[in-house]
């Protein structure tokens, strides 16, 4: 998101919370983050794929709610209104095509209005007979969560990207055997698969109550947070869609977000944008000579991914706030803490959180049942893996597959570390200055172990790495 | 992050009070900003020479995320930020200032590759054991005036001698105000043109006197950007050594030339003095006062292509070319003025992308030019 952008959705915000009341809100929120999606997405290479792509993003959202919900539900009028309103929004973009407005909402202009209508009648006409006629059962929200998870591999494994990007381009009449892996960027669907996955989850597990197909969408696309998060749980969102506004509220929830907007934009446009002048990249990876510059320049980087995230996520809770939502909260000075489980639990925190709940603590007692594993065996398997697999999350590649083992060890070493010394550290209670001091050492060994792992993730290859490893140890 | 802090009661009176303050304090910084008008003193603070090295060049560029460099326009911040102003001068150093255009500058060059850099690296001494130190003032823009200002504010680093290298295509007088470094430093160039009494006739439409809204906050937010982007780069600087794009691959200077016998708006057979600002270039000799100059006719690229017999290349056809160099040697002889005409000094295979850019090798040859020009001058020793 630019600046522009942030802004445009700063004023949407504000309008959407002074008209949007009662019923209308929902509404309103729906057809805006329909619509949203379609303005966000960037151009492509491939033909007609920023079209489709949004496109998809609602289909995909449509059918995870369709398995999820029994039929009785499904029929409501309202579920088919809003299907309608989606599918208007989808035709509506694709019209702009033909009134000169067809960078309106789109980055290029859209497909011709048939072809456009067609697709949408297609995705509308699956999900409508998931929604009738398949019967709910365990084995479809598998399914549907192992398709989520499959799109995922493919836009996030540059091979397969490129493969699928070939297709695209065949498809559209394009030159197959000019296809990139960066042909194809589906702006929100990590964050997307994350909601989708954990809804279907739940309810798999029966923890989750049906929902009208209006409020999973606005839940699944709610604009502020499309494109960066925070990742939020459904029955809470919810429960800031369904509450009432008060005129009382207006005023609060117009300050504290507008507040928390300009923080974000601070840290995004000023800070981030700032130290993006002279961080670490694949690049000047490459160029630089000198350890003590390669220094200065990762130190920029932790701070620039730190103020860059963090900033969105303030602008995300900030927008959202306005209209009377309270998000999650993402960051809590992560640098601040003493060490790397902590520095987990307050950074990507909505993150860090999913995978706790869907992935460490459903593997961990799995594992616990086994009585042959020792629990450091347990712990090391738990945390390597979850770390592994958060790295991939960002991109299947060799360095973030190093990236997740870096910090999967850490938390492993840390781990036992911390399990040995609370038997050993008696001395710190002594004076409070010990303690403070510990700390402290604790945050600055913290930080560096932090910013040495992002060399795995700033940069390409391993080899590019591995020269920054050398050039900053002296090696 | 925020999330333990105590939020505040925020109601219409508190919201209304705070924007109301936000306003007044905008308001306050930019009236502030245009009475005093500070920018000129911040410019001249630095962290190159302290925090980072000075540039060896200075700061010019039009792709800052991979040159790591850009350009602006305030002659203050460019010359903080250029070694040049790393101190008081050394008693040890005799410091040779060269002033000039992108080929000067060393467009394609890296900074030891250039004129200056090849120069420097020479390692000359004078007789009493000084060790000429080489300064590269060049910028890239075709004009005189520019160089007129780049003279004034170098006469403050205390030069023993100046090297001016010069081309056909600074010297039209339609051509000396129009570029953005000079435009935009209006009372400067207006305090010059008084000063020196140089003509421009109705050209001085170019240069953009600075009203209120421009002094204000707001009117600066550029350059107050690029003041602090230029320390930011001083970081990449430091580290990768790097100030410009090297494209592994350009498009060469043009050889098969267009029968076309114009200079600008100039048609054969003569080229009017009065079209040539000889007279900034005589202001130019007047501002750095005794400080010898050796002013040199700049190497361009003598075309074997097709309409060569018309053009010597890109720049220039034959007529005006010749009769510039005429002019300047004549001018050159009349002032007295160390004159080296180096036009011919290059082979043509040693430009590169433009018919005054030239390859390190063209550099060394002039260099050697340079050196023994400047033995006539005083007693080097090699």
């Amino acid at each position: 998101m630019g600046l522009t952008q942030v802004l445009i959705f700063a004023v949407a915000a504000l309008l959407l919370r002074l008209v949007g009341r009662g019923v209308r809100r929902g509404w309103l929120l729906l057809a805006a983050s329909a619509f949203a999606i379609y303005w966000l997405q960037p151009g492509m290479p491939i033909r007609y794929l920023d079209f489709w792509l949004p496109t998809a993003t609602l289909g995909l959202a449509a059918l995870s709610w369709a398995v999820m919900t029994p039929p009785e539900v499904c029929r409501k009028r309202e579920n088919w209104l809003a299907g309608g309103v989606l599918a208007g929004v989808a035709l509506a973009v694709a019209a702009t095509r033909y009134v000169g407005m067809g960078n309106l909402f789109m980055a290029t202009r859209p497909p011709q209005f048939g072809q456009a209508a067609i697709g949408i009648a297609l995705v509308l006409l699956l999900v409508v007979l998931i929604a009738r006629f398949l019967p709910r059962r365990d084995g479809l929200l598998t399914a549907v969560s192992m398709l989520v998870l499959t799109l995922f591999v493919v836009i996030k494994m540059p091979a397969l990207a490129q493969l699928a990007a070939g297709g695209l381009r065949a498809l559209g009449g394009q030159e197959a055997s000019r296809a990139l892996a960066t042909d194809i960027r589906w702006l929100g669907f990590s964050y997307v698969a994350f909601r989708l996955i954990h809804t279907l989850r739940d309810r798999l597990n029966g923890r989750l109550p049906a929902v009208s197909l209006r409020d999973y969408m606005v839940y699944a696309l709610f604009f502020p947070a499309f494109t960066a998060g925070p990742i939020d749980r459904l029955p809470r969102f919810q429960k800031n869609l369904e509450q009432p506004l008060t005129a009382d509220g207006l005023t609060l929830d117009l300050g504290a977000g507008g507040q928390r907007l300009a923080v974000g934009l601070f840290k995004k446009f000023v800070m981030a944008d700032s130290l993006s002048l002279i961080a670490l990249n694949a690049t000047n990876a490459a160029q630089v000579h000198q350890g003590r510059w390669a220094y200065l320049m990762l130190v920029a980087y932790s701070f620039l991914i730190y103020f860059d995230f963090s900033g969105y996520t303030d602008i995300a809770i900030g927008l959202g706030r306005m209209m009377g939502f309270r998000l999650p909260e993402n960051f809590n000075r992560p640098y601040l803490k003493p060490n790397l489980a902590q520095f987990w639990n307050n950074w990507h925190m909505t993150l860090t959180q999913w995978f706790r709940a869907y992935f460490f603590n459903p593997l961990t007692r799995s594992l616990r049942r086994n009585r042959n594993l020792p629990a450091w065996a347990v712990i090391f398997i738990t945390q390597l893996s979850t770390m592994v697999i958060i790295g991939m999350w960002h991109g299947i590649t060799f360095n973030f597959l190093l990236w997740g083992v870096w910090h999967g060890l850490g938390m492993f070493v840390q781990n036992r570390w911390s399990a040995w010394f609370k038997g050993h550290s008696a001395w710190l209670d002594v004076q409070p200055w010990r303690k403070k001091l510990w700390e402290l050492l604790g945050m600055v060994l913290t930080f560096h172990f932090v910013a040495l792992g992002w060399l795995f993730f700033a940069l390409p290859t391993p080899d590019l790495s591995w020269r920054m490893f050398r050039l900053l140890l002296g090696l | 992050m925020q999330n333990d802090k105590k939020e505040i009661n925020f109601r219409w009176p508190v919201i209304g009070r705070i924007l109301l303050k936000a306003l007044v304090l905008f308001a306050i910084a930019n009236l502030l900003l245009a009475a005093v008008s500070p920018l000129p003193a911040l410019e001249s603070i630095s962290a190159y020479n302290h925090l980072f090295p000075g540039r060896k060049r200075f700061p010019f560029g039009e792709d800052p995320a991979a040159a790591y460099n850009f350009s602006l326009y305030s002659f203050e911040a460019m010359f903080a930020s250029h070694r040049v102003a790393a101190g008081p001068k050394p008693t040890d150093e005799f410091r040779v200032l060269i002033v000039g255009d992108s080929s000067t500058w060393g467009t394609l060059l890296r900074p030891e590759e250039s004129l200056t850099g090849q120069l420097d690296t020479a390692d000359l001494h004078m007789p009493d054991g000084r060790r000429l130190a080489f300064y590269n003032l060049g910028y890239p823009t075709l004009s005189l005036f520019k160089d007129l200002m780049v003279l004034e504010r170098a006469m403050a680093y205390q030069p023993d001698v100046i090297v001016w290298l010069v081309t056909l295509d600074s010297f039209p007088v339609e051509k000396q105000l129009v570029s953005p470094i000079v435009a935009n430093n209006a009372a400067e160039a207006q305090a010059l043109i008084d000063s020196y009494q140089l003509q421009f006739d109705g050209n001085q439409d170019a240069l953009v006197i600075p009203g209120f809204w421009q002094r204000t906050l707001i009117g600066q937010r550029r350059a107050l950007a690029d003041l602090a982007r230029l320390q930011l780069y001083g970081v990449m600087w430091a580290a990768t050594g790097i100030d410009q794009v090297y494209p592994s691959d350009y498009p060469s200077a043009q050889r098969d030339l267009e029968a076309d016998a114009s200079f600008y708006n100039y048609q054969p057979p003569t080229l009017a003095p009065a079209s040539l600002a000889m007279d900034v270039l005589t202001a130019g000799m007047q501002a750095v006062g005794d400080v010898p100059v050796l002013l040199v006719n700049e190497p361009i690229l003598v075309s074997s292509g097709e309409n060569s017999d018309v053009r010597y290349n890109f720049y220039y056809p034959r007529w005006a070319y010749d009769q510039y160099r005429q002019l300047l040697a004549e001018q050159a002889g009349d002032a007295g003025w160390q004159y080296l005409d180096a036009w011919d000094l290059v082979p043509e295979d040693e430009f590169t992308n433009s018919a005054i850019h030239r390859t390190p090798a063209g550099e060394a040859l002039l260099k050697q030019a340079v050196i023994e020009e400047l033995t006539s001058l005083m007693d080097i020793e090699e």
